[in-house]
């Protein structure tokens, strides 16, 4: 799965024919040897020690636990009980629902950064993920502290006449989903601002000039320009939601497991590692393939549209 | 060029609604800090008694150092080679699958996956574990966050520019120190950043490749570790600080570059 | 070719710099005399200072989070650099199945001695052949007697709750316990490894979600305290915490009956200061040493003599202290499942994806 493959990727973009010359030139040296670094990082250090683990998914656990050599499929047959089917689906759904609240927050966020004077950008995007250099844990219980049913929401509403039942925001897929966003809102807006910023502005004038109204303008330009920028933000708080247990367990009351949680517990709880590696190599297959359609569509959005506009 | 009052008005709006959103928990986080109740989410009175333990606690204090070592090196390292990783696959007239599988894979692993992964294999051949070996771990998933936002900005690269400072015969290296670098300025910033924060709270990976002793061990694995008797708000008293000390020095050197950091 | 070549070089190069540093750069330098790992906050914060005056060794204490993962990291490195570890005792009989646990040299621990006997016999490590107990108790229900009318002695009142509870009560989530609980309350062991045992518990456990404020292992005395929760499963040590925050919460071990839990020690075969640890388990075992645990975090320490010095005030405030060596050893010891621990893990699943 991670050799470099020979054959041609079947047009996953509609490759711009000055694209490679000029990237080319950008590089003092052979274009080959910079992704050279990277690669070899990740191949000594995750695909090496990936494989090791993904063989014991073949092999057995033992009565108390550890791997035994004895080859099996036992493990990979397990994976397909419905039940973790029905886990995956779940653990998407709020993870999608996630996604999609946060690009739709972030993009007018990291276009209003963008639009500030250029001296204050930078000013506004280290507070934006400010408030994340503290821990996972203490902002959990923040919300906790604010959302309980004896919590300040409640309290706020009681000093404002409210006079019903608390209401009960907490342990709940909506609590689950206000954490997850609250979380990852400031990698989407990273990853749209660095794709807004510096949006040719000659881009922007000339579509207008040409008559175009604001809006088409955004839906015309500035929106297939960003679009790489939004589907790397939305693979960010996809791709971190559907692995993060402490948001389910705490805000969700437990009352909902993500996928993440469910590898960890066959690693930890259950010490039954073979499981555990069969289990995360059909979710890595999985949400290869999702990804891979992610960026054929983001491909059509940004190359196609764009094209279509300079033409 | 003015902005359009219409402009100026909403931005500022949306500025303020979003910041609100982000800071609303901060402000609670922040009181807590001054909870006299050592309990994580009920209110027993105002304290600073938290500060005062944790100036004396020296554990705290000493992982809090650590995390600040491998979360910079790890965003540097990453920050390097995953802007390289970047230009050397957008670079690629014919798309590599392998290639984008394995940018996409730190990604999608399951955290615990890659840290029993990563410790087998360092025990398997005998590598001391310590801070360094948190280090290498972090790079692996912090250089594909950097590679993923730096690829989203080259997709809309405007290459013109590179070739006129090429025609107009300004070399290799000039034409990447003076036109390149300062137009992927922003995505290298914004990736550095990202790579940065999910390092500084990364429990699990840490955990698994820290080595035996107190010397490598970091604040969330201290502060994960607190769970099962109580996280006292010494956490929250330290974030405080955090907190106040990053942004009063963000906004002097503000003040000092004028934003000059994003090139202007 | 050339290209790929150059790039295959440059790769190899990267890799192979990168491994040789590892090990070369400034690791922990490994100057203790012992390495401990504990959960935060369950010795003393100056046990370092005391051990070594009293010894002249050093000792370094690090911290876990939880069992499961400090096990996960001793089975991934096979337990290297650590020298002893403190675990719950199914975690300790599964160190000891995989080989990963010393002897315990009784020679050189004669605090030993200061145990109740009861508490040298336990079924998984008769005469304490590799492990030794640093604390334990039993589980039950901890609530606000100001806010829970009817008396509470069944485990039904967990599963099945009245209306005035419906919505205030939260169960512990961790597998073992949770299904405890299941079990428990329809009949049977806390160790039921047949099908149809694990089944109804699982069933019954399906039905209790329906009123559950929340699956809670780590916070849940604060809910008490709060006034969110008015009844919680709750392990007896965690309930004292609330109790030292409003006098109106109360323990109880249901009548159906509870298990017993065993924090213990454990030196790491790996370990090459097997000596400095047995040292180490001796100093705990020193009653003044171990009635720091009773009278700091409110646990039941298995030490006679140091039991016994306990101030009376401290039982009055927090009754459970006070429990017997003979009742608590009543209760089911939490064993390993060997291999119905699948069946468990699939019903917990199971249990938090249903609706």
């Amino acid at each position: 799965m991670m050799s470099l493959s020979n054959h041609e990727a079947c047009g996953l973009r509609a490759s711009d024919p000055r694209v490679t010359p000029a990237i080319r030139k950008i590089l003092p040296s052979g274009p080959g040897l910079a992704a050279a670094p990277g690669v070899a990082w990740l191949a000594v250090f995750m695909i090496a020690p990936c494989l090791l683990v993904f063989a014991y998914a073949f092999l057995t656990r033992g009565l108390y636990g550890g791997v035994v050599d004895e080859l099996t499929l036992d493990n990979l047959l397990r994976v397909l009980d419905p039940l973790y089917a029905g886990i995956f689906l779940t653990s998407t759904r709020i993870a999608g629902l996630a996604t999609l609240l946060a690009v739709l927050v972030a993009y007018p966020a990291a276009y209003a950064i963008v639009l500030s004077p250029r001296h204050w950008q930078p000013l506004l995007l280290f507070l934006a993920v400010l408030p994340f250099w503290s821990n996972y844990l203490i902002r959990t219980y923040a919300w906790i502290v604010l959302l309980n049913r004896e919590g300040m929401v409640n309290q706020g509403l009681t000093l404002l006449g409210y006079e019903g039942e608390p209401l009960s925001l907490l342990y709940s897929e909506g609590a689950v989903v206000v954490g997850l966003v609250y979380n990852y809102l400031p990698f989407v807006i990273l990853a749209i601002y660095a794709t807004l910023s510096r949006l040719d502005p000659q881009l922007k004038e000339a579509s207008r000039d040409l008559g175009a109204s604001a809006v088409a303008t955004f839906v015309r330009v500035t929106l297939p320009l960003s679009a790489p920028g939004v589907a790397a933000g939305a693979v960010f708080v996809f791709v971190l939601s559907i692995g993060n247990f402490i948001t389910p367990a705490l805000l969700g009351g437990g009352r909902f497991q993500m996928v993440g949680n469910l590898i960890y517990d066959q690693f930890l709880t259950a010490n039954d590692w073979p499981f555990g590696a069969a289990l995360g190599m059909a979710l890595i297959l999985v949400m290869m393939a999702l990804l891979f359609l992610q960026a054929r569509v983001t491909d059509r959005v940004s190359g196609g549209r764009v094209g279509a506009g300079n033409a | 060029m003015r902005e359009p009052r219409a402009q100026a008005f909403a931005r500022r709006g949306i500025l303020l609604l979003v910041f609100a959103f982000l800071y609303v928990p901060v402000g609670v986080l922040v009181l807590l800090s001054f909870n006299r109740s050592g309990l994580p989410t009920a209110w027993g009175g105002f304290s600073l008694k938290w500060y005062g333990e944790l100036a004396g606690n020296a554990e705290i204090l000493s992982a809090a150092w650590n995390t600040l070592v491998v979360a910079l090196s790890a965003t540097a390292i990453a920050t390097l080679l995953g802007t390289l990783l970047a230009l050397g696959i957008e670079r690629r007239a014919r798309r590599s699958r392998g290639l984008e599988a394995m940018v996409f894979a730190p990604m999608i692993i399951p955290d615990i996956v890659l840290a029993v992964a990563l410790l087998s294999f360092f025990s398997r051949l005998d590598v001391t574990t310590g801070l360094h070996t948190i280090v290498i771990s972090h790079v692996v998933f912090d250089l594909a966050f950097v590679c993923a936002v730096v690829r989203a900005r080259l997709k809309s690269f405007d290459f013109t520019m590179v070739e006129a400072s090429r025609d107009l015969g300004a070399s290799a290296v000039t034409t990447f120190r003076r036109v390149t670098l300062p137009l992927l300025l922003p995505s290298v910033v914004a990736g550095a950043l990202l790579a940065f924060t999910l390092s500084v709270d990364e429990f699990i990976i840490a955990f698994f490749t820290a080595g035996a002793g107190r010397s490598s061990m970091t604040l969330p694995m201290q502060i994960y570790s607190m769970i099962r008797f109580g996280i006292t708000p010494e956490i929250n008293a330290l974030a405080t600080i955090v907190m106040a000390v990053s942004a009063t020095a963000l906004v002097i050197s503000q003040r000092l570059n004028r934003g000059r950091l994003l090139g202007s | 070719m050339s290209l790929r070549h150059r790039t295959g070089t440059a790769a190899g190069a990267v890799a192979l710099a990168a491994l040789l540093a590892a090990p070369a750069l400034p690791s922990s330098a490994q100057a203790a005399d012992l390495i401990v790992s504990n959960w935060d906050g369950y010795m003393a914060p100056d046990i370092a200072e005391r051990f070594q005056a009293e010894t002249g060794l050093e000792l370094e204490v690090v911290n876990h989070a939880t069992n499961e993962e400090i096990m996960g990291k001793l089975m991934a490195s096979g337990g290297k650099g650590l020298d002893l570890v403190f675990v719950s005792s199914p975690f300790a009989e599964v160190l000891n199945h995989q080989g990963l646990a010393a002897g315990i040299d009784h020679a050189e621990v004669p605090n030993l001695a200061n145990l109740y006997p009861a508490a040298t016999e336990f079924a998984y490590d008769p005469g304490n052949a590799f492990s030794v107990p640093y604390t334990w108790g039993t589980t039950g229900l901890c609530y606000r007697s100001d806010l829970v009318g009817q008396p509470v002695e069944s485990w039904d009142i967990l599963l099945d709750p009245p209306a005035e509870l419906e919505g205030k009560v939260t169960m512990l989530s961790t597998d073992r316990w949770l299904m405890a609980a299941g079990l428990l309350a329809t009949g049977h062991s806390v160790n039921a490894t047949d099908e149809a045992a694990i089944e109804e518990a699982k069933q019954a456990l399906i039905e209790a979600k329906k009123q559950l404020l929340a699956y809670d292992d780590t916070t849940f005395y604060s809910k008490l305290v709060s006034g969110e929760a008015s009844l919680v499963h709750a392990w007896d040590g965690w309930c004292n915490y609330g109790i030292a925050e409003n006098g109106d919460i109360r323990f109880v071990v249901p009548q159906e009956g509870s298990d017993l839990w065993v924090d213990t020690m454990v030196v790491m075969e790996a370990s090459e200061n097997k000596e400095a640890a047995h040292r180490f388990i001796d100093f705990v075992l020193d009653p003044a040493n171990h009635a720091w645990a009773v009278e700091n975090i409110l646990y039941k320490v298995p030490n006679r003599v140091a039991m016994e010095r306990l101030p009376a005030s401290l039982v009055e405030q927090y009754p459970n202290l006070g429990m017997s060596p003979e009742e608590l050893t009543g209760y089911q010891l939490m064993r390993d499942l060997g291999e119905a621990q699948r069946a468990y893990s699939r019903a917990v699943s199971e249990i938090k994806a249903a609706n």
